[in-house]
């Protein structure tokens, strides 16, 4: 199949055993690949009611069509499981250099299974398929675990590491990969320590078979052409994601203080200026990539000495304002933190924000934290909680399931300021004025993560009292977004340049031979979002609108100041704008697919396991 | 056309690496591109971008003749190859590539596509006749 590299990689980590599957053409016919791939095979691999820590969870890593082909931004790689964070559907995608990788390897998923006795790592080069002893990696930093395995197997291996946090099962681990890209969200990474799996080594010669190589070739510097003719090229890329950084404070969107606020003041000390001009070394891209978001930096202090990616913007946000550390440096010196211990930086950021508030409110007491402080804007404190959360010590063993279980463990009100939905924490983007932001992480299929609808623009062009045509929007959003992890392609040349959208079915069709609209390519995402919703649905007792929801403090605090000031989004709007998306989506009121809209999308083998549920 | 590198404005993006392999062998597999590009991580945190500028030194040691200078390259006749690999030892660069289903060795014939398609500029033309496409 052209577009594809063949075959499905399953390892067997409690036989310590491998098999090399064909590609089922009818997976690839009607799910096209990267998160389709991950969303069908967790349905029908992974047990109803698996524990998501236990060896019946299985990790699906899957590349797309195009990935590893010639065009801009083809380097994304999706990883999903079961999600141990949110209990339902769980994905996350990762750039760098390793999803081509897999491809020239030979796959187009690889799917493991069961649990190691003992650590191991998964080394992959072509179909010479080992697993081996990662003992003498076991406790060491996720970048640390990258260097080592670099140096044992030559700098042309593709590695994706764990670190103690991922080890430790904390439920907001991240697998790191290239020093520096993270596949952040939804925990895989304490499922890959739950599985004794410390990291994976990749590394292919072979050829990814392309329908018509001369028009793959044409068509792809036609891309690289129309990229670099974008003003973006030349004024987006120097500060990559962290150049937003001004414009979400300028219209009162940026978390601060454990998102009680939506401005920084002191915003220009972390913004991407400060980055490039202060910190940065060296412009990083991911595989193909025209426009490197990726700003590898230094930063020196009496205190530290170290080289980091980033922060790109989401890092910023989270540790920067929502923690209110308030100089690039510390900033991107907490960053390294994190990323050596192998958390999540947005989950990470947010985590600390909360547990900050709580010690401000007394709800976490000093006697609780032997004697010691946890303020806002202190990167001592910060790093310190950092490690109890890694290695799951005294308080840092409940912060380390998330905000929504530990504000139920600790009580005094604190559901009202975690910052989560679905029981994943809220990215960079404070939208108590921006509603189909709002609904974009209220109805995001993972939990309250910006990357299926980033729609704050649309708020600000439009209106932000608006309600109408907001929903529209989203659902809309949560099409074109979630395809390009099927395809597993960077959206931001699209999302940062304006790179048209009708250039992916033209490569589409000299890759893969498949002649498809790009609303064809969009009804295949629409039929992936309704079946990741059946698997939330299935695997969560009561999930449904109840989930939908976000927390107490968006619906009625006012945000005290900044441009945003005194804003908040009722739980009338809250509904309103609820109606309305399960309307246009074909959902019922209770957020559950009709038997209609399962048979329109093509999920109708759903049906028997969602029909029990509407009643 | 010379090549030559600024290393420190490539951000490892490889694209260099697949269009050279694409237009001299109709594939999608960087891994037949006639160049290295070699990330330097964790420190000092940068890349080196390696091509061949055309020394000769391969053609000197070729033992069948096999890379003949043409206009301003040395050419590899693969044919003509006995794949003896005593110009991949040779190049001062390590660019000549060794891949296992090519049994030649892969080397550059100074196209000037990677020059014309390199993002970040680092790959140039020294003697300023070929230019990033657009630029």
């Amino acid at each position: 199949m052209n577009g594809y590299a063949g075959n499905i990689l399953r390892v067997n980590l409690t036989r310590r055993t491998h098999r090399i599957e064909p590609l089922d053409s009818d997976l690839a016919r009607d799910f096209i690949g990267g998160r389709g791939f991950v969303a069908k095979l967790l349905w029908d691999e992974v047990p109803p009611g698996a524990d998501p820590l236990g060896p019946d969870n299985k990790i699906i890593i899957s590349p797309g069509p195009l990935t590893g082909t010639f065009l801009p931004g083809a380097g994304k790689l999706e990883w999903g499981a079961k999600s141990p964070a949110t209990g339902g559907y769980g994905d996350s995608n990762i750039g760098g250099h390793i999803a081509p990788e897999v491809k020239y390897a030979g796959f187009d998923a690889i799917i493991i299974e069961g649990q190691a006795s003992e650590p191991v790592y998964l080394y992959i080069n072509d179909f010479d398929i080992e697993l081996r002893s990662a003992s003498h990696l076991w406790g060491q930093g996720a970048l640390r675990t990258e260097a080592m395995l670099k140096e044992e197997l030559g700098e042309k291996y593709q590695i994706c590491t764990i670190g103690p946090a991922g080890e430790n099962k904390v439920l907001f681990a991240c697998i790191s990969h290239d020093f520096g890209r993270q596949a952040g969200r939804t925990g895989i990474a304490a499922v890959m320590g739950s599985k004794n799996l410390k990291a994976m080594a990749v590394h292919g010669t072979k050829t990814i078979p392309v329908a018509d190589p001369a028009a793959s070739l044409e068509i792809g510097k036609q891309m690289f052409a129309a990229c670099f003719n974008k003003p973006g090229f030349v004024e987006w890329t120097p500060q990559g994601t962290a150049g937003v950084t001004d414009w979400v404070n300028e219209v009162g969107a940026f978390p601060t203080r454990n998102f009680t606020s939506g401005f920084f003041p002191k915003y220009k000390n972390i913004n991407g200026e400060a980055l490039i001009s202060r910190i940065k070394v060296t412009d990083k891209a991911c595989y193909a990539c025209p426009i490197p978001c990726g700003k590898y930096s230094r930063v020196r202090k009496p205190q530290y000495d170290v080289h980091v990616e980033g922060p790109e913007y989401e890092t910023i946000a989270l540790i920067g304002g929502n923690t209110e550390i308030d100089n690039i440096e510390d900033v991107a010196y907490a960053n390294y933190i994190q990323d050596e211990f192998g958390l999540d930086s947005i989950s990470g950021g947010n985590v600390v924000g909360f547990a900050m508030e709580c010690f401000e409110k007394g709800i976490i007491r000093s006697e609780d934290i032997g004697g010691r402080t946890l303020n806002f804007g202190s990167v001592e404190d910060f790093v310190w909680l950092s490690e109890e959360i890694a290695y799951r010590r005294g308080i840092g063993n409940i912060l380390a399931d998330g905000v929504k279980k530990a504000s139920l463990a600790f009580g005094g009100g604190s559901e009202r300021f975690a910052i989560q939905v679905k029981g994943l924490e809220w990215s960079g983007y404070e939208a108590r004025h921006a509603p189909a932001m709002m609904l974009s992480y209220m109805t995001a299929d993972v939990g309250a993560h910006h990357n299926r609808s980033w729609a704050i623009t649309f708020d600000v062009a439009t209106g932000r009292d608006k309600l109408e045509g907001k929903a529209k929007r989203v659902t809309e959003l949560q099409h074109i977004r979630p395809l390009f992890d099927m395809l597993c392609l960077c959206r931001l040349q699209w999302v940062e340049l304006g790179f048209e959208l009708d250039w992916y079915p033209k490569i589409f069709q000299a890759v893969t031979g498949q002649a498809r609209t790009w609303d064809d390519l969009l009804a295949f995402s629409e039929r992936v979002w309704n079946l990741t919703r059946c698997y939330s649905l299935r695997e969560i007792p009561g999930f449904g609108r109840s989930a939908d929801y976000p927390p107490a403090r968006f619906m009625e605090e006012p945000i005290p100041d900044g441009p945003t000031a005194g804003k908040y989004m009722p739980r009338k709007v809250i509904d309103r704008l609820l109606d309305e998306y399960y309307a246009i989506r074909g959902w019922d009121q209770k957020g559950i697919p009709t038997s209609t809209q399962l048979c329109k999308v093509g999920i109708d083998f759903a049906e028997a396991t969602i029909a029990p549920l509407r009643v | 056309m010379r090549l030559k590198t600024e290393s420190r404005l490539c951000s490892g993006c490889k694209v260099c690496l697949t269009i050279c392999a694409l237009s001299h062998f109709g594939e999608n597999n960087p891994k037949k591109g006639a160049l290295r590009v070699e990330g330097k991580f964790p420190t000092p945190g940068i890349f080196e971008v390696h091509v061949c500028n055309q020394c000769g030194a391969c053609a000197r040691v070729c033992p069948v003749e096999a890379i003949q200078k043409q206009d301003e390259a040395f050419v590899l006749d693969r044919a003509a190859c006995i794949a003896c690999m005593a110009c991949v030892d040779e190049c001062p660069f390590g660019v000549l590539i060794v891949h296992p289903s090519e049994p030649a060795p892969i080397k550059c014939d100074n196209c000037g596509e990677c020059v014309r398609y390199c993002p970040r500029d680092a790959i140039l033309d020294g003697d300023g006749l070929v230019h990033r496409v657009g630029k």
